[in-house]
């Protein structure tokens, strides 16, 4: 089983999550993450999906999330060819004692604090899955109040954009 | 030398162009078709073909008030309009002749202007389900787009078992329900139901329109989206309020689907390739589906079979598809297929799959499916090609398309002298064909082989009648006992295996086809779960022609009882003995209909007969069977297609050929 993330680009519609959604789960899928938003132009959404699974259950379900009417596109991107990040937003007990260990971990990661209670702080960072694992381990022994994650969005490395070449039409070959 | 044409295609990097076929700007006027567009797409208009025996053939030009020609606003005006005349507006310009449905509170204001269409004539049904079936049996007559029409809630949830019926067999079909007003939609109203969220899994696409705006461009939209490519059903789900409102009427409409380009063209690589394969193969056989008849691809498949001499099977989708009469049909494969049809696919080096899935029902276990054979699969629907079992070379195209580019492909091999020895092959399978044949006994008893019964309808009715079967043994037995010679003559509930199918599906059918004689094969068990719409046929006039094989029992569930579960028979006698509950006789009479039973060998043509020569009403013939006659050749479910049996406990000599 490997790691795959997909970039399905979809009509800004209501109703075409839970068409995705819904195709994945009536065809025995799970998604690990999943992210959706506005892009550059309004009537197109994308989302992000990550999903861990073989090679041939994923050309399945990218077939049949293809022939969903409001799908436009979809692009599997290469992790080395990608930037990948999520975001998360973690309250960490800091209490007089702790407070200073806490911050400097913080630093360490380049993450930022961006709330401050009697005994907690509220610590936020992005990055990919292995950095912010990382950063959730080392505050762990702090004690972690609340914990939460966004899904992870991915884009192209370079000049390329897939969301110009879904609006662009092309000429079929025979 | 398959992936460009497979699965990642869509799943292409950011830097390849093996991406989804892009799109043309959604919102951009290019993106709306032309008048001209509009009549190309639409299938209503396309000429009847020559080389197809089809029911395309008895196409629209019979159809002469329901023809798009002569609609009752003009296609340039731009009228003022209640969204539900534009719904009506919209079906008459689509080419709708026919709706079949039932009015209930939300659908209620496009019924007001249905009454004033010249063009569409609405049939009103008994139950929703009757509706469904009823334009997947129209649909599957004569090619065209079939439409239902209900209500909210139950009225919507009743067209769920026909949609998804119509889905599993991409049957075209655009259903339309009304949904409660907009402000209410999510409060649980009054006959409220979320129709377009339960029946996202089982259509190829589904629209809630909540402005009357929108009504005219969605019912084009649908109609195109059922038609082309896979066909499927479509529902579109109009809140009562947008129905309500008042709105401009104009037409056509620009399309706004920029996620929907279905391929037809198939790729001349991988034609040219599959054309190679053919010619170095020795054992290599025709696998035809449902999609050669979708396709209406009769002709030219018939036109490669004898060119290559390729022996043929159909499945039991694409009965007809291929004659039964010509020597190279070796019957249907599967689970009750022949023996020379299952065996021709397990011992083939080679299979070309023309417009079909390798179901469950035709492969058995899969992973002892055709061991030693390479496959050429070709699919409209890219998601069909190595779904199941692993394509080595797939086309994405329409059956049609492909079928005629093999046939160029594979001349061109000729001329070059490259053309397969298939004799020890074809010698091969003729002695399975001749030793196994599919046959049946007659009951000891003098009691009546349903068997017979159905061969009896098929050789009296003949090749240009319409045969509809309902669901399990006697949809087997009308399916192998009845010789197709044409496509689009046979119609049944194949994926989904829906009893109650026949009865609905054969009064579309006869809508569809009023030429033709139109035979519901109908088990007792089936007859029992929508005859009501008889009703429908006797006031409407639609005389179908219902042959109810009546063994008194779910008969192929009794079959299992018998084969896997020790022979007890655990809820399947559909009666006691002695009594008839219900009277099929008198229950055809209570409907205005012929009731005639039929019980003695000696009387089964006469009867037969007897029902050919009635055309004014519908006839229920109650052929009442032995019960125990079961389907074979059968594969169990679940076991490998080598073991086959032709008959109970008998398993066929494969004759040691080796691979």
């Amino acid at each position: 089983m490997t790691r795959h993330t997909l970039s399905v680009l979809v009509e800004n519609k209501p109703g075409v999550l839970v068409r995705i959604a819904g195709l994945f789960a009536r065809r025995n899928f799970n998604i690990d993450s999943l992210a959706v938003g506005p892009t550059e132009h309004e009537e197109i959404s994308r989302i992000t999906i990550v999903v861990n699974c073989e090679e041939h259950p994923l050309e399945q379900v990218t077939k049949q999330l293809n022939k969903l009417i409001n799908v436009l596109k979809i692009v599997e991107l290469e992790p080395g060819a990608t930037v990948q990040r999520e975001l998360i937003l973690v309250k960490v007990r800091a209490d007089a004692e702790s407070r200073s260990r806490v911050l400097e971990t913080v630093k360490l990661f380049r993450a930022r604090v961006v709330d401050v209670a009697l005994d907690v702080v509220t610590v936020e960072a992005t990055g990919n899955r292995e950095k912010l694992d990382a950063l959730i381990k080392v505050l762990e022994p702090f004690g972690i109040k609340e914990l939460v994650q966004s899904g992870m969005v991915a884009i192209g490395r370079g000049g390329r954009s897939i969301t110009d070449r879904a609006l662009r039409p092309v000429e079929r070959s025979a | 030398m398959t992936e460009q044409m497979t699965g990642r295609k869509g799943t292409a990097g950011p830097d390849s162009p093996a991406g989804r076929p892009e799109h043309p700007a959604p919102p951009a006027s290019a993106a709306a078709p032309s008048p001209r567009d509009l009549a190309a797409r639409s299938p209503h208009r396309d000429a009847p073909r020559a080389a197809d025996q089809g029911p395309a053939e008895k196409g629209p030009a019979e159809k002469g008030p329901a023809e798009p020609e002569t609609p009752q606003v003009q296609a340039t005006g731009r009228i003022r309009a209640t969204g539900a005349q534009a719904l009506v507006y919209a079906l008459e310009r689509v080419g709708a002749d026919v709706v079949f449905g039932i009015p209930g509170g939300a659908i209620l204001p496009a019924y007001d202007p249905l009454l004033d269409s010249k063009s569409i004539r609405h049939i009103l049904v008994r139950h929703e389900q009757g509706a469904g079936h009823a334009a997947t049996g129209y649909a599957q007559a004569t090619g065209r787009v079939g439409v239902c029409m209900a209500t909210s809630g139950p009225g919507a949830t009743n067209l769920v078992t026909p949609i998804a019926d119509a889905y599993m067999d991409s049957v075209p079909v655009v259903a339309i329900t009304g949904q409660v007003s907009t402000s209410l939609i999510g409060t649980d109203g009054f006959q409220e139901a979320d129709i377009s969220g339960i029946t996202i899994p089982i259509t190829k696409h589904n629209f809630l329109v909540t402005r009357a705006e929108d009504i005219a461009r969605t019912i084009g939209e649908a109609f195109h989206v059922a038609s082309t490519g896979r066909p499927g059903p479509v529902l579109v789900d109009v809140a009562k309020d947008a129905m309500q409102a008042t709105t401009e009427f104009s037409w056509p409409v620009p399309f706004d689907l920029p996620g929907y380009h279905p391929v037809t063209r198939p790729h001349a690589r991988q034609v040219r390739e599959a054309a190679r394969l053919i010619s170095e193969s020795r054992r290599p056989v025709l696998y035809v589906g449902g999609g050669v008849i979708k396709a209406r691809a009769s002709g030219q498949l018939r036109e490669l079979a004898e060119l290559t001499g390729i022996p043929v099977v159909t499945t039991l989708m694409a009965r007809g598809a291929f004659p039964d009469r010509h020597p190279q049909h070796l019957g249907m494969p599967g689970m009750h297929g022949c023996v020379a049809a299952v065996g021709a696919l397990q011992k083939a080096d080679l299979i070309v799959a023309l417009g079909t899935r390798f179901d469950d029902r035709v492969t058995g276990k899969l992973d002892t499916f055709a061991p030693g054979a390479l496959i050429v699969h070709a699919d409209i629907d890219p998601a069909e090609i190595s779904k199941n079992r692993r394509a080595d070379v797939p086309i994405v195209g329409d059956c049609r398309e492909v079928i005629a580019d093999l046939v160029a492909a594979v001349r061109a091999e000729h001329e070059q002298g490259r053309r397969p020895d298939l004799t020890g092959w074809l010698t091969q399978l003729n002695s399975w064909r001749d030793t196994y044949p599919l046959g049946y006994d007659q009951p000891d008893d003098g009691t009546l082989a349903p068997q017979y019964v159905i061969e009896r309808i098929g050789k009296i009715a003949g090749p240009e009648a319409l045969y509809v079967a309902g669901v399990g043994q006697h949809q087997m037995w009308a399916a192998q006992f009845i010789d197709y010679e044409n496509p689009g003559t046979w119609i049944n509930s194949g994926g989904l295996g829906t009893m109650g199918f026949a009865v609905p599906a054969a009064m579309g059918a006869k809508v569809g086809r009023p030429d033709a004689t139109v035979w519901a094969i109908d088990g007792d068990g089936c007859f029992q779960m929508t005859n009501q719409e008889l009703a429908t046929c006797a006031l409407e006039g639609i005389p179908v022609k219902v042959a109810i094989i009546n063994n008194g029992s779910l008969g192929m569930v009794r079959q299992w009882q018998t084969l896997f579960y020790n022979e007890r028979y655990s809820n399947t006698d559909l009666h006691r003995a002695g009594t008839r509950i219900p009277d099929f006789v008198k229950l055809a009479e209570a409907y205005c209909c012929e009731g005639i039973r039929c019980e003695e060998p000696g009387e089964v043509d006469r009867v037969i007969e007897r029902a050919m020569a009635i055309d004014d009403r519908p006839v229920v013939l109650d052929f009442v069977v032995h019960k125990d006659a079961m389907v074979w050749p059968m594969v169990a479910a679940g076991m490998s297609n080598n073991d086959i049996k032709f008959a109970r406990g008998m398993a066929p000599d494969w004759g040691g050929q080796s691979e």
